[in-house]
Formats: C-alpha cells, structure tokens, sequence
C-alpha cells in the first residue's frame, strides 16, 4: 500500500516550528519511514513545481506553519489546500498570527518607515524602501508583496485542524500525526491538545488560593518571583487562566508568568477578552466595596499594554483583529 | 542578456533567492542574493513592557531564540542600569555556550560536512547527512544526535524550553540550577568536548589530508579580504558572551575596539530596493558597494571573524586547535571563506569547555538569582555573540519601561553585504561562456553555506538535498535552459 504523502511548510515564521519537529529525534526517522514527505523546503528538494504537479487531494495532510504576511504565502497557502485532504495549522502563528501578529497594530508603511529609514544606524538619505520591481542592469529584480495585515492561515485557507504553542511541544507532534495516520480523525476544527486550561495543570496550582485578591499588579522585575506560588496570587499577569494546557508547562517551570501561546480553551473565541476579564475581575477583589473609584482607575492603569499584553500570540484571530486603517 | 534564477534557496527561511545576470558574452555581470523576508519587529515591539522583549524577539529566529534572549536580557540590564548577580551571568552564559555548541555541531553535521566529508563533486544524492553518516560511521552518527539532544537538554533545564526560552530578567534570571541538574549539565558538557575531538580529528583527517579540498578552501574562489568584528575579552580572548567590540582590518590591524553600547558610532546600514535586509558596514569607512578591501566598509563577523579579531582562545583544547588552523591557513587575519566550517568547529570545542568550566563553578547553584532594578529605565543595549556573528539589541523606553524605540543589528545582517559578494564572487569564477557546468550549483551553494545564514533554518537539514535550481533565460526571458540537483 502507498505510504500517504504528507507535506510542511513554513510562511511567515522563525524557524522554531522546523527545530521543533527535528526535537522529536528518533521518532522523526519512525514518521519518515511511516509516511511520504511530498514537500518540505527545509529539507528536501522538492519544489513548488513538484507541489503543482500531484493531483488535488493527493497530500493526505500538509502541517503549515507561519502566518501569513506576504502575497508569496498566500499563494502557497491555496496551492497546498487545493492538493491536500487535511490542512493542520502548525504552531501559534499559522494557528493565530502569532508574535508577527503584533504587527497589526501598525500599517506596512509605518513599519517601512521604521525599519528602512527612522531606524538610528540607517544611512538612507533618498528614503530607499524595498520595491516590488526593481530595474538592474539586464533585467529586473522582484519581490513579493508586503500586506498591511498579518492573516492567520484559516483567514486565508479552509482548516482542518490546529497544533497550538509556540512552538508545539513534540509529543503533541507525534500524537497529532499518530492520530491522522491511524485515521481515526476528531471532528473537523478540532485543537490538537488537551481541553484543560493552564491552570488546571500548573504545577504550583495547589498554592492558588480560592478566591485572588490583586492589590497591586507587579511587572515581573519588580518582585522576587516565587516558584512555589501562583503568579497572580503574587499580582503578577499570567495568562494562564484563559490559555490551553498541554505546553508542559515549560514557562512556569522557568519560574515565569505564562502568555497564552496555546490559545483560547474550547469554546472561547477571544482569548484576550476574556484574561483581560479574569484580571480585571480579580483588582482589588477584597476590598471592592470600599475601594475609592479613583483608586480603581489606578489599579486598571497600572495594567500597562493590556493589548500587548492579552493578545500577545492572537491579535489576528481575535475579533480586534488590527489597528483601523 | 540572460538571466539565471536561483528559486528557492530554502535555507534561508524558505524565502531566499539568486539572481546571476550575464553579459552578451556569457559572463557573469551582477550577481543578486535576495532576502524577500521581513515582519518588523523593530515597529511592533513599540508599546510592550520592556521586560517582555526576551520573550518577544526570540520569535525573530527559531534556530537562535537563545542568542536573542540573551541579547534582550542584556539590554534589560543596561535598560535598568542593573548589574545581574554573578550566579546569573554564570547561568546565562552557560547557556549561551550549551547553545552555540549544539548549533555549531548541528550545522557542521547536517550542512558542511556533506560538502567536505562526502565532497563538492560527488553525486547530489549521496551528498547529505546520510552520505555523511556512511562516510564516517553509524557510531559517529549518532555521537552527533545525541550530543545535540543532551544540549538541549541543557536549554530546557536554564530556559524552560530551546524554542523560545523564557528565563531572562534584568539584574539575573528567573530560576536557578539544582545540584542534580548541574550533573545533567556538566555531563552534557563532557560529552560534548569528547564528540568536539571526534569530529575536530575527521576534519583533520578528511579535509586537511585531502589536496582537493585543502586547495578549495585556500583558493581564490572563496576569498574576500574584509573587515572582521566579533567579541574578545580582557585579554583579547574570544568570548562569545560578554565583553568589547574589537574590529580588524584586512591587514589584521585594529581598526577599533569599543563597549557595545558604542556600536552607533561604528556601524551604518544601506538599504537596497531589491532586498528587504539592509546591509551592514563600518561607519567611518563608508559604504563603496558589494566590494572588499581596505577602503571599503564592508566586515564580517561569526565564527572565523571572531577568531580573526581575538589572540587566542580562553580554553586549552580550543587554544591548541586555533592554533593548529592558523599554521594551517598561513597566518592571521585568514580570508577564506570555507574556513569558517573549520572555526565553527573550534568555537564548539570551546563552548563545549566553557559548559564544563561554569557547571563545575561552585556559584553556579548558587540561589542569588536577580538583583531587583531600582533604577528607571530608560535606554539600554544589549550584545551577544550568536553562533552567526554579533547580536545587538538597543532599546529606549518611557518613564513607565514601555518601549519606545527599538533598533536590533541581527548576526546575519553583519554578514549581509559579504554573502552577497562571496555568491558572485563564485558564480563569476564558475560560469564562463554562459556554461553552467554540473557541480555549479553546489559549489554556489557552498559560497554562502560557509556563513551559515542565520535564517538558515536549514540547520535541522534532514536526508535530502538543498534544493536549488537554475532557470537561464535568454534575453526575450524565455526559459532556454533548466537545471536542478538533488535527488532524482
């Protein structure tokens, strides 16, 4: 029987989704024997042409990683859809724009201007910015296309199903691939992960008290951090609350604040609305009734960048979405 | 006139492309390396928490997050004016050290030695990592896997996880090493050193042993004699964690030496329409072009370049194998190109040492962790030395450490202008009378491959062939020639 072909590709992205899948280490050589890699620029010599050439649906499922922030990703975006039964958006960025996403608070002529001409060591007194066309001696250079928005892959393409982290942790890897090729396949929009909130597996959890009261928040370099206590409970913003489980909760085990890079638990559409909630649910809890209303307002300011900050891997996906043009 | 098109180079990020244009004669007339990549972290890092940045910009490269973290925290220090406590400089420089060992290894492995171990001319097919592992063993293949599975191991004890780490704060980090980790660690260590010797000993043996490829790296093809800059310390040591700028010139004069929060007064970029990288060059000798020399301001830096500016390596095995490659290459400042495969595997012995070094240190259990910042913050920078060449980080913030103006000189800018130049150094050496002969594309490859390209995510290569093509087109554009290697 045919092995079944499986693609991967990267768009707008850093790399760390490829390191990720090459930490599986051994188990990597059992998924290469198990399937076909039809296409994966990192790796191997297949190119687009190759892509273009199988017929539509012959990729049993492509993992894309990456958001989607240049015409040239878009295009393979619709190409790998069009080829493959099953679409896995691979990692936070494809799954909801991720740390690019960020850039949706800016245009792509502020960004422009910043990168090419403000920025203090540019030596750019024409205002040279990078150009679709390029004439040269001989010919022409070209470029593809910078959006003013960065897009996650499902507001590009259908999507069948999402591998959620940055970057997702091996073992989700080698269980969702384990699931397609077992062909036991979940509802279609399912999130490869467990269903639990963060916080229902963090492993100071027991030191969370019942009910939180902050009276002050705390940036992370103002107090000792303490790896036996609940980050909120010490007035310092995590996320975890409001974001998915199955990172292994690495960041906590670092001794530091989660900041939701596995996305929203089931049935929450925005993942930022709804910590910025919790947070704010929890300011001053103790002393709500008697908490002068000047004194509140300080207690929501001193949240500093709550976009940034609740919307940290999701601002694509969410229903904010970008800055207004 | 043709046109030869380079589509895609998908070692760098999937995204890179050449463009070789000839001339009426068929000699090469502009050569074109071309970054179309770019998100504008510089724009969208405005407005965040100063003391996010670590965990922010390591999402600009996958394969370096811990050189980014590292420089980000860096910067927090200067940002807060805090001295971190001397545990967590330890910390942070054993882990600086444990990455750059299992990077430098992973790229020789995977990238350099089919080039070297299994040779530029031999069969595309069998010129990849399982050709390397036929060539010199299963043993040693999976010496490799596991040395870079125990580093990162390491990795994920300090920062949580290798892609991204989340442990840097100003004035220290946020977790310490238990006992029973500083074994894990100090083993990891050893291993490596044992493993650095093995694979130092096969490069001896199968590069330096072999006239072919001896002459390849000394020959003319891949030479450029440029500005270096990397990182020494007191005593002009290589460090790739902490110290002062040091800048050569192509004589192996220095040209400059300076602390990191200097670098402006260096440092310049042009930009180009055709690329969204901008290209680095020193300051006061100017932007001349795609051109080396001592008039222009091109430089480089990463692993040949760092050992090109310092007098020595801190380390004894390190030392003795630096030395081994100077007699080798004739003396300093060295020129070629592909000896940075060479001093990547010199640096990894020393970042193997250097693991060793700091896990034994006493004070690297040691629980005083931070030291809380008590200054406000204001503007701050941060460098590293990451495996691809210097990282810096400069950041200015408002009275509250929300960050208003970030700028970010990223390794393989350094490089930028140089793997631009190496590319049509070699395509104009290779292509005469508009031929393309078999092996050129490899030996194209081979000339920015040596740089290892940051946006090389391509360091976790796996069986298989990088895959290039060459379209020739003739004056009208149409496609009159295609070629491609790898497997069939």
């Amino acid at each position: 029987m045919a092995k079944p072909k499986v693609a991967f590709y990267w768009c707008a992205s850093c790399g760390g989704c490829e390191e990720t899948v090459v930490d599986l280490n051994h188990d990597l050589l059992g998924v290469a024997d198990a399937v076909d890699i039809v296409f994966w620029p990192v790796a191997m010599d297949f190119k687009r042409k190759d892509v273009e050439n199988l017929q539509d649906g012959e990729i049993a499922v492509s993992f894309i990683n990456g958001a989607i922030r240049l015409e040239e990703q878009e295009e393979m975006a619709h190409l790998l859809r069009k080829k493959s039964e099953l679409v896995v958006a691979f990692g936070s960025c494809s799954h909801m724009g991720g740390i690019p996403g960020l850039a949706n608070f800016h245009d792509k002529e502020e960004i422009f201007n910043r990168v090419f001409k403000e920025v203090p060591t540019m030596d750019n007194p024409q205002g040279i910015t990078p150009q679709l066309h390029t004439p040269v001696e001989g010919g022409e250079l070209t470029l593809p296309e910078f959006y003013d928005t960065v897009k996650t892959l499902d507001q590009t393409v259908s999507v069948d199903y999402y591998l959620p982290g940055c970057p997702p942790p091996p073992d989700l890897i080698m269980n969702a691939i384990n699931t397609i090729l077992s062909g036991t396949l979940p509802v279609r929009g399912t999130v490869l992960a467990p269903t639990k909130a963060l916080c229902d597996t963090c492993p100071v959890r027991d030191s969370k008290p019942d009910k939180i009261s902050i009276r002050q928040i705390k940036r992370p370099w103002e107090v000792r951090l303490d790896p036996e206590k609940c980050f909120l409970d010490q007035g310092v913003i995590c996320m975890g609350p409001a974001t998915r489980s199955g990172c292994g909760e690495t960041c906590i085990r670092a001794n530091m604040p989660c900041r939701g890079c596995f996305g929203p638990v089931d049935g929450v559409i925005e993942q930022g609305a709804s910590a910025l909630t919790m947070v704010a649910s929890l300011l001053g809890l103790d002393i709500e009734e008697t908490l002068p209303e000047d004194q509140e307002k300080d207690l929501l300011d001193s949240i500093v960048d709550p976009a940034g900050t609740f919307y940290k891997f999701s601002l694509p996906a969410s229903l904010l979405r970008r800055k207004r043009l | 006139m043709k046109k030869i098109t380079i589509d895609p180079i998908t070692r760098l990020e999937g995204h890179g492309k050449i463009e070789i244009f000839l001339d009426q004669s068929g000699e090469v007339n502009q050569a074109y390396l071309q970054i179309p990549e770019l998100r504008g972290f510089e724009k969208f890092c405005e407005g965040r928490p100063a003391e996010e940045l670590p965990r922010i910009t390591s999402r600009i490269c996958g394969v370096c997050p811990t050189a980014h973290h590292l420089a980000g925290t860096k910067a927090l220090d200067d940002l807060f004016k805090v001295q971190p406590t001397f545990a967590a400089a330890k910390i942070r420089e054993l882990m600086n050290s444990a990455f750059i060992a299992e990077d430098h290894i992973l790229h020789f492995a995977f990238l350099g030695a089919p080039d070297f171990v299994v040779g530029p001319q031999v069969p595309a097919a069998d010129r990849n990592i399982l050709g390397v592992i036929d060539k010199v063993g299963k043993e040693v293949g999976s010496q490799i896997i596991e040395m870079r599975k125990q580093l990162r191991q390491v990795l994920k004890i300090i920062g949580g996880k290798p892609v991204c780490p989340t442990c840097g704060l100003p004035g220290g980090v946020s977790k310490g090493i238990s006992e029973e980790e500083r074994k894990t660690i100090q083993s990891a260590g050893e291993y490596g050193v044992e493993i650095c010797s093995v694979l130092l000993k096969l490069f001896e043996d199968v590069v330096l042993k072999n006239q072919e490829y001896v002459d390849l790296v000394t020959g003319d093809i891949y030479k450029h004699q440029t500005y270096y800059m990397g990182t020494v310390d007191n005593n002009n040591l290589v460090n790739l964690y902490d110290g002062d700028l040091r800048v050569i010139d192509p004589l192996g004069n220095q040209y400059a030496r300076f602390r990191p929060q200097a670098y402006q007064d260096y440092i310049r970029e042009h930009p180009e329409p055709w690329s969204y990288m901008r290209f680095c060059y020193l300051k006061d000798v100017g932007w001349k072009g795609f051109v080396d020399g001592i008039d222009s301001g091109v430089y480089r830096v990463a692993p040949l370049a760092r050992l090109n500016v310092a007098e020595g390596m801190a380390t004894p095995k390190a030392q003795a194998e630096y030395e081994k490659m100077y007699n080798t290459l004739g003396g300093k400042p060295a020129h070629n190109t592909l000896a940075f495969h060479w001093a990547r595997l010199i640096e990894a012995m020393y970042a193997c040492e250097r693991v060793v070094e700091l896990s034994s240190d006493p004070e690297i259990t040691s629980e005083e962790l931070v030291n809380l910042p008590t200054n406000n913050p204001q503007e701050g920078v941060g460098v590293v030395e990451a495996p691809r060449g210097t990282l810096i980080h400069h950041y200015q913030t408002d009275n509250k450490g929300l960050i208003t103006n970030v700028n970010l000189i990223v390794a393989t800018q350094n490089n930028g202008a140089a793997i631009n130049m190496s590319v049509e150094k070699a395509a104009k050496s290779l292509i005469k009378d508009g031929e393309v002969p078999e092996g050129l594309l490899n030996m194209i490859e081979m000339a920015f491959r040596a740089y290892d390209p940051c946006h090389a995510c391509a360091t976790h290569s796996l069986p298989g062939q990088m895959p290039l093509e060459i379209n020739v087109y003739n004056n009208k554009q149409d496609l009159v020639k295609k070629l491609r290697h790898g497997r069939e």
